[in-house]
Protein backbone atom coordinates (compact mmCIF):
# COMPACT_ATOMS: atom_id res chain seq x y z
CA UNK A 1 0.00 0.00 0.00
CA UNK A 2 1.10 3.57 -0.57
CA UNK A 3 -0.05 6.44 1.54
CA UNK A 4 -1.34 9.42 -0.42
CA UNK A 5 -2.77 12.74 0.63
CA UNK A 6 -6.45 13.58 0.20
CA UNK A 7 -6.64 16.81 -1.82
CA UNK A 8 -9.91 17.74 -0.08
CA UNK A 9 -9.27 17.23 3.65
CA UNK A 10 -5.52 16.66 3.64
CA UNK A 11 -5.97 13.33 5.40
CA UNK A 12 -4.12 10.13 4.62
CA UNK A 13 -5.49 7.72 2.00
CA UNK A 14 -4.15 4.19 1.58
CA UNK A 15 -3.97 3.14 -2.05
CA UNK A 16 -2.93 -0.20 -3.50
CA UNK A 17 0.66 -0.31 -4.79
CA UNK A 18 -0.45 -1.45 -8.22
CA UNK A 19 -3.29 1.06 -8.48
CA UNK A 20 -3.77 2.42 -11.98
CA UNK A 21 -4.67 5.94 -13.09
CA UNK A 22 -8.43 6.29 -13.31
CA UNK A 23 -9.08 4.20 -10.24
CA UNK A 24 -11.71 5.69 -7.92
CA UNK A 25 -11.11 5.86 -4.18
CA UNK A 26 -13.65 6.97 -1.59
CA UNK A 27 -12.20 8.88 1.34
CA UNK A 28 -13.73 9.02 4.82
CA UNK A 29 -14.23 12.78 4.45
CA UNK A 30 -16.80 11.97 1.75
CA UNK A 31 -14.68 12.92 -1.22
CA UNK A 32 -14.62 10.77 -4.33
CA UNK A 33 -11.05 10.72 -5.55
CA UNK A 34 -9.33 9.61 -8.71
CA UNK A 35 -5.83 8.16 -8.85
CA UNK A 36 -3.64 9.86 -11.43
CA UNK A 37 -0.05 9.81 -12.50
CA UNK A 38 1.63 13.01 -11.36
CA UNK A 39 4.91 13.05 -13.25
CA UNK A 40 5.66 9.43 -12.47
CA UNK A 41 4.16 9.33 -8.97
CA UNK A 42 0.70 8.19 -7.98
CA UNK A 43 -1.40 11.02 -6.67
CA UNK A 44 -5.03 11.84 -5.95
CA UNK A 45 -7.37 14.45 -7.35
CA UNK A 46 -11.09 15.04 -7.08
CA UNK A 47 -12.89 12.54 -9.31
CA UNK A 48 -14.65 13.78 -12.39
CA UNK A 49 -18.41 14.34 -12.12
CA UNK A 50 -20.60 11.93 -14.06
CA UNK A 51 -20.92 13.46 -17.51
CA UNK A 52 -23.97 13.86 -19.73
CA UNK A 53 -22.52 11.31 -22.15
CA UNK A 54 -21.43 8.72 -19.59
CA UNK A 55 -22.64 5.19 -19.46
CA UNK A 56 -22.56 1.85 -21.12
CA UNK B 1 -1.10 -10.52 -28.19
CA UNK B 2 -0.12 -7.07 -27.06
CA UNK B 3 -3.28 -5.36 -25.96
CA UNK B 4 -4.10 -1.74 -25.27
CA UNK B 5 -7.04 -0.97 -23.02
CA UNK B 6 -8.31 2.55 -23.61
CA UNK B 7 -10.25 3.83 -20.58
CA UNK B 8 -11.07 6.93 -18.58
CA UNK B 9 -12.40 5.31 -15.41
CA UNK B 10 -11.11 2.05 -14.01
CA UNK B 11 -14.35 0.20 -13.31
CA UNK B 12 -14.65 -3.47 -12.38
CA UNK B 13 -14.75 -4.38 -16.08
CA UNK B 14 -11.51 -2.63 -17.03
CA UNK B 15 -9.63 -4.03 -14.06
CA UNK B 16 -10.95 -7.52 -14.82
CA UNK B 17 -9.99 -7.26 -18.50
CA UNK B 18 -6.44 -6.25 -17.62
CA UNK B 19 -6.10 -9.06 -15.06
CA UNK B 20 -7.56 -11.73 -17.36
CA UNK B 21 -5.37 -10.60 -20.26
CA UNK B 22 -2.24 -10.94 -18.16
CA UNK B 23 -3.44 -14.31 -16.88
CA UNK B 24 -3.54 -15.76 -20.40
CA UNK B 25 -0.15 -14.33 -21.25
CA UNK B 26 -1.07 -11.16 -23.10
CA UNK B 27 0.98 -8.05 -22.57
CA UNK B 28 -1.24 -5.14 -21.58
CA UNK B 29 -0.85 -1.40 -21.92
CA UNK B 30 -3.48 0.42 -19.87
CA UNK B 31 -4.19 3.57 -21.90
CA UNK B 32 -5.66 6.15 -19.54
CA UNK B 33 -7.33 8.62 -21.86
CA UNK B 34 -6.67 11.64 -19.70
CA UNK B 35 -2.93 10.95 -20.00
CA UNK B 36 -3.05 10.37 -23.77
CA UNK B 37 -2.18 13.04 -26.30
CA UNK B 38 -1.95 12.93 -30.05
CA UNK B 39 0.24 15.15 -32.17
CA UNK B 40 0.32 15.02 -35.96
CA UNK B 41 4.06 15.59 -36.09
CA UNK B 42 4.82 12.70 -33.75
CA UNK B 43 4.71 9.00 -34.44
CA UNK B 44 2.33 6.75 -32.53
CA UNK B 45 3.61 5.41 -29.25
CA UNK B 46 3.17 1.72 -28.55
CA UNK B 47 3.82 0.73 -32.16
CA UNK B 48 3.73 -2.93 -31.14
CA UNK B 49 0.09 -2.95 -29.96
CA UNK B 50 -1.92 -5.64 -31.81
CA UNK B 51 -5.35 -4.48 -30.69
CA UNK B 52 -6.98 -1.87 -28.51
CA UNK B 53 -10.12 -2.53 -26.52
CA UNK B 54 -12.22 0.61 -26.25
CA UNK B 55 -13.56 1.02 -22.70
CA UNK B 56 -14.11 4.74 -22.18
CA UNK B 57 -17.10 5.56 -19.97
CA UNK B 58 -17.61 8.87 -21.73
CA UNK B 59 -19.03 8.37 -25.21
CA UNK B 60 -17.26 11.37 -26.68
CA UNK B 61 -13.92 10.13 -25.37
CA UNK B 62 -14.69 6.63 -26.65
CA UNK B 63 -15.53 7.80 -30.16
CA UNK B 64 -12.64 10.27 -30.32
CA UNK B 65 -9.99 7.82 -29.10
CA UNK B 66 -11.29 5.06 -31.40
CA UNK B 67 -11.17 7.50 -34.34
CA UNK B 68 -7.67 8.69 -33.49
CA UNK B 69 -6.27 5.21 -32.98
CA UNK B 70 -7.92 3.90 -36.15
CA UNK B 71 -6.51 6.76 -38.15
CA UNK B 72 -3.08 5.74 -36.86
CA UNK B 73 -3.77 2.21 -38.18
CA UNK B 74 -4.41 0.50 -34.87
CA UNK B 75 -7.11 -2.16 -34.70
CA UNK B 76 -9.70 -0.89 -32.26
CA UNK B 77 -12.67 -2.78 -30.79
CA UNK B 78 -15.21 -1.33 -30.95
CA UNK B 79 -14.38 0.90 -33.89
CA UNK B 80 -15.68 4.45 -34.01
CA UNK B 81 -18.33 3.88 -36.68
CA UNK B 82 -20.00 1.11 -34.65
CA UNK B 83 -19.79 3.25 -31.55
CA UNK B 84 -21.55 6.13 -33.29
CA UNK B 85 -24.27 3.78 -34.53
CA UNK B 86 -24.83 2.54 -30.99
CA UNK B 87 -24.70 5.90 -29.31
CA UNK B 88 -27.04 7.82 -31.58
CA UNK B 89 -30.45 6.27 -30.94
CA UNK B 90 -31.91 7.72 -34.13
CA UNK B 91 -29.34 5.85 -36.14
CA UNK B 92 -29.63 2.63 -34.13
CA UNK B 93 -33.41 2.48 -34.38
CA UNK B 94 -33.88 3.50 -37.99
CA UNK B 95 -30.91 1.55 -39.31
CA UNK B 96 -32.15 -1.63 -37.63
CA UNK B 97 -35.70 -0.95 -38.80
CA UNK B 98 -34.58 -0.47 -42.40
CA UNK B 99 -32.91 -3.86 -42.29
CA UNK B 100 -35.99 -5.64 -41.01
CA UNK B 101 -35.12 -5.88 -37.32
CA UNK B 102 -38.17 -5.42 -35.06
CA UNK B 103 -37.94 -2.24 -32.97
CA UNK B 104 -40.49 -0.33 -30.87
CA UNK B 105 -42.56 2.16 -32.87
CA UNK B 106 -40.46 5.30 -32.76
CA UNK B 107 -41.06 8.83 -33.98
CA UNK B 108 -38.51 11.56 -34.55
CA UNK B 109 -39.64 15.19 -34.74
CA UNK B 110 -37.81 18.49 -34.95
CA UNK B 111 -40.41 20.81 -33.51
CA UNK B 112 -42.54 20.72 -30.41
CA UNK B 113 -45.82 20.69 -32.37
CA UNK B 114 -44.79 17.82 -34.57
CA UNK B 115 -43.54 15.91 -31.53
CA UNK B 116 -46.97 16.28 -29.91
CA UNK B 117 -48.64 15.22 -33.13
CA UNK B 118 -46.51 12.10 -33.40
CA UNK B 119 -47.18 11.20 -29.77
CA UNK B 120 -50.95 11.23 -30.41
CA UNK B 121 -50.35 9.03 -33.41
CA UNK B 122 -48.36 6.54 -31.29
CA UNK B 123 -50.96 6.68 -28.49
CA UNK B 124 -50.26 7.38 -24.82
CA UNK B 125 -48.37 6.48 -22.74
CA UNK B 126 -45.25 7.36 -24.72
CA UNK B 127 -41.61 7.42 -23.77
CA UNK B 128 -39.31 10.34 -24.52
CA UNK B 129 -35.58 9.71 -24.61
CA UNK B 130 -32.51 11.81 -25.30
CA UNK B 131 -31.00 10.99 -28.69
CA UNK B 132 -27.77 10.19 -26.86
CA UNK B 133 -27.43 9.04 -23.28
CA UNK B 134 -27.22 6.04 -21.01
CA UNK B 135 -28.08 4.52 -17.67
CA UNK B 136 -31.72 5.59 -18.20
CA UNK B 137 -30.94 9.25 -17.62
CA UNK B 138 -33.62 11.67 -18.86
CA UNK B 139 -35.72 8.79 -20.13
CA UNK B 140 -39.30 9.59 -19.13
CA UNK B 141 -42.77 8.20 -19.63
CA UNK B 142 -45.66 10.53 -20.39
CA UNK B 143 -49.17 9.31 -19.61
CA UNK B 144 -50.84 12.22 -21.40
CA UNK B 145 -50.31 15.33 -23.52
CA UNK B 146 -49.82 17.61 -20.55
CA UNK B 147 -46.98 15.54 -19.16
CA UNK B 148 -45.30 15.15 -22.53
CA UNK B 149 -45.42 18.90 -23.12
CA UNK B 150 -43.67 19.47 -19.78
CA UNK B 151 -41.05 16.81 -20.49
CA UNK B 152 -40.34 18.39 -23.86
CA UNK B 153 -39.88 21.75 -22.16
CA UNK B 154 -37.47 20.21 -19.69
CA UNK B 155 -35.48 18.66 -22.53
CA UNK B 156 -35.23 22.02 -24.28
CA UNK B 157 -33.73 23.59 -21.18
CA UNK B 158 -30.99 21.01 -20.77
CA UNK B 159 -27.59 21.23 -22.39
CA UNK B 160 -28.12 18.00 -24.31
CA UNK B 161 -26.54 18.05 -27.72
CA UNK B 162 -29.79 17.10 -29.43
CA UNK B 163 -32.20 18.99 -27.21
CA UNK B 164 -34.43 20.13 -30.08
CA UNK B 165 -34.69 16.71 -31.64
CA UNK B 166 -37.50 14.69 -30.13
CA UNK B 167 -37.17 10.93 -29.92
CA UNK B 168 -40.56 9.56 -28.94
CA UNK B 169 -41.38 5.92 -28.61
CA UNK B 170 -44.42 3.81 -27.88
CA UNK B 171 -44.43 2.43 -24.37
CA UNK B 172 -43.82 -1.29 -24.78
CA UNK B 173 -45.98 -3.27 -22.40
CA UNK B 174 -43.15 -5.59 -21.44
CA UNK B 175 -43.08 -7.75 -18.34
CA UNK B 176 -41.23 -6.19 -15.40
CA UNK B 177 -37.94 -7.03 -17.05
CA UNK B 178 -35.94 -6.72 -20.21
CA UNK B 179 -33.10 -8.68 -21.74
CA UNK B 180 -29.46 -7.75 -22.11
CA UNK B 181 -27.67 -10.09 -24.46
CA UNK B 182 -23.98 -9.88 -25.32
CA UNK B 183 -22.40 -10.41 -28.69
CA UNK B 184 -18.70 -11.20 -28.59
CA UNK B 185 -17.06 -11.73 -31.97
CA UNK B 186 -19.41 -14.00 -33.93
CA UNK B 187 -21.17 -15.46 -30.90
CA UNK B 188 -23.86 -14.48 -28.43
CA UNK B 189 -22.70 -16.52 -25.44
CA UNK B 190 -24.33 -14.90 -22.45
CA UNK B 191 -27.06 -12.58 -21.26
CA UNK B 192 -29.20 -11.52 -18.34
CA UNK B 193 -32.72 -10.52 -17.51
CA UNK B 194 -32.86 -7.16 -15.83
CA UNK B 195 -35.78 -7.32 -13.46
CA UNK B 196 -37.30 -4.29 -11.79
CA UNK B 197 -40.45 -4.79 -9.74
CA UNK B 198 -40.75 -1.14 -8.76
CA UNK B 199 -39.71 0.91 -11.76
CA UNK B 200 -40.60 0.43 -15.44
CA UNK B 201 -37.02 1.35 -16.25
CA UNK B 202 -34.88 -1.77 -16.13
CA UNK B 203 -31.37 -0.29 -16.05
CA UNK B 204 -29.25 -1.99 -13.42
CA UNK B 205 -27.89 1.51 -12.76
CA UNK B 206 -31.41 2.25 -11.48
CA UNK B 207 -31.72 -0.73 -9.19
CA UNK B 208 -32.85 -3.52 -11.50
CA UNK B 209 -31.69 -6.98 -10.47
CA UNK B 210 -29.79 -9.25 -12.83
CA UNK B 211 -30.99 -12.82 -13.37
CA UNK B 212 -29.40 -15.47 -15.59
CA UNK B 213 -30.87 -15.71 -19.08
CA UNK B 214 -31.26 -18.86 -21.12
CA UNK B 215 -30.57 -17.81 -24.71
CA UNK B 216 -32.98 -19.37 -27.19
CA UNK B 217 -32.18 -19.74 -30.86
CA UNK B 218 -34.44 -16.89 -31.94
CA UNK B 219 -32.74 -14.49 -29.57
CA UNK B 220 -29.26 -15.60 -30.58
CA UNK B 221 -30.04 -15.20 -34.30
CA UNK B 222 -31.55 -11.79 -33.68
CA UNK B 223 -28.53 -10.62 -31.69
CA UNK B 224 -26.10 -11.77 -34.38
CA UNK B 225 -28.18 -10.05 -37.06
CA UNK B 226 -28.03 -6.82 -35.07
CA UNK B 227 -24.26 -7.16 -34.84
CA UNK B 228 -24.03 -7.65 -38.59
CA UNK B 229 -25.86 -4.36 -39.14
CA UNK B 230 -24.29 -2.25 -36.38
CA UNK B 231 -20.78 -3.68 -36.68
CA UNK B 232 -18.37 -3.87 -33.79
CA UNK B 233 -16.91 -6.78 -31.88
CA UNK B 234 -18.39 -6.52 -28.42
CA UNK B 235 -21.99 -5.35 -28.03
CA UNK B 236 -24.58 -5.30 -25.27
CA UNK B 237 -28.02 -5.49 -26.87
CA UNK B 238 -31.20 -4.51 -24.99
CA UNK B 239 -34.28 -6.48 -25.96
CA UNK B 240 -37.91 -5.96 -24.93
CA UNK B 241 -40.39 -8.80 -24.87
CA UNK B 242 -43.65 -7.58 -26.35
CA UNK B 243 -46.64 -9.80 -25.50
CA UNK B 244 -47.82 -9.80 -29.15
CA UNK B 245 -44.84 -9.03 -31.34
CA UNK B 246 -42.15 -10.91 -29.45
CA UNK B 247 -38.60 -9.57 -29.28
CA UNK B 248 -38.02 -5.89 -30.04
CA UNK B 249 -34.55 -4.34 -30.06
CA UNK B 250 -34.35 -1.36 -27.72
CA UNK B 251 -30.78 -0.18 -27.63
CA UNK B 252 -27.31 -1.35 -28.52
CA UNK B 253 -24.36 -0.55 -26.26
CA UNK B 254 -20.89 -0.23 -27.68
CA UNK B 255 -19.01 -0.18 -24.36
CA UNK B 256 -21.17 -2.53 -22.32
CA UNK B 257 -20.76 -3.07 -18.61
CA UNK B 258 -20.92 -6.72 -17.55
CA UNK B 259 -20.09 -7.08 -13.89
CA UNK B 260 -23.57 -8.39 -13.00
CA UNK B 261 -23.63 -10.71 -16.00
CA UNK B 262 -20.41 -12.35 -14.84
CA UNK B 263 -21.71 -12.63 -11.29
CA UNK B 264 -25.10 -14.25 -11.96
CA UNK B 265 -24.01 -16.46 -14.85
CA UNK B 266 -20.58 -17.44 -13.54
CA UNK B 267 -19.40 -16.65 -17.05
CA UNK B 268 -16.01 -15.10 -17.72
CA UNK B 269 -16.90 -12.34 -20.19
CA UNK B 270 -13.40 -10.80 -20.22
CA UNK B 271 -11.77 -14.19 -20.84
CA UNK B 272 -14.19 -15.03 -23.65
CA UNK B 273 -13.67 -11.63 -25.25
CA UNK B 274 -9.88 -11.91 -25.04
CA UNK B 275 -9.86 -15.40 -26.56
CA UNK B 276 -12.05 -14.24 -29.44
CA UNK B 277 -9.80 -11.25 -29.96
CA UNK B 278 -6.67 -13.42 -29.96
CA UNK B 279 -8.29 -15.56 -32.69
CA UNK B 280 -9.04 -12.51 -34.83
CA UNK B 281 -5.56 -11.04 -34.42
CA UNK B 282 -3.91 -14.27 -35.57
CA UNK B 283 -5.86 -14.29 -38.84
ZN1 LIG C 1 -10.51 13.45 2.49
Amino acid sequence: MVSLKCPVCGGEVQVDDNALPGEIVEHECGAQLEVFNDHGRLSLRLAEQVGEDWGE
Amino acid sequence: MILGVSYDLLRWEERNLIEEAKKIGNKVYPLFTKDMTFLTSEDAWYQDVDAVIQRNTSHSRAVATSMLLESMNFRVYNDSLSLVRCENKIQTTFLLRSRGIPVPKTAIAFSRDKAMEMASKLGYPVVIKPVEGSWGRMVARAQDEDTLRSLIEYQEFTNLQYKTIYYIQEYVNKPNRDIRIFVIGDEAPVGIYRVNEKNWKTNTALGAIARPLKIDEELRDLALKVKEIIGGFFLGIDVFEDPERGYLIGEVNGVPEYKNTVRVNQFNVSGFLLNKLNEVIKK
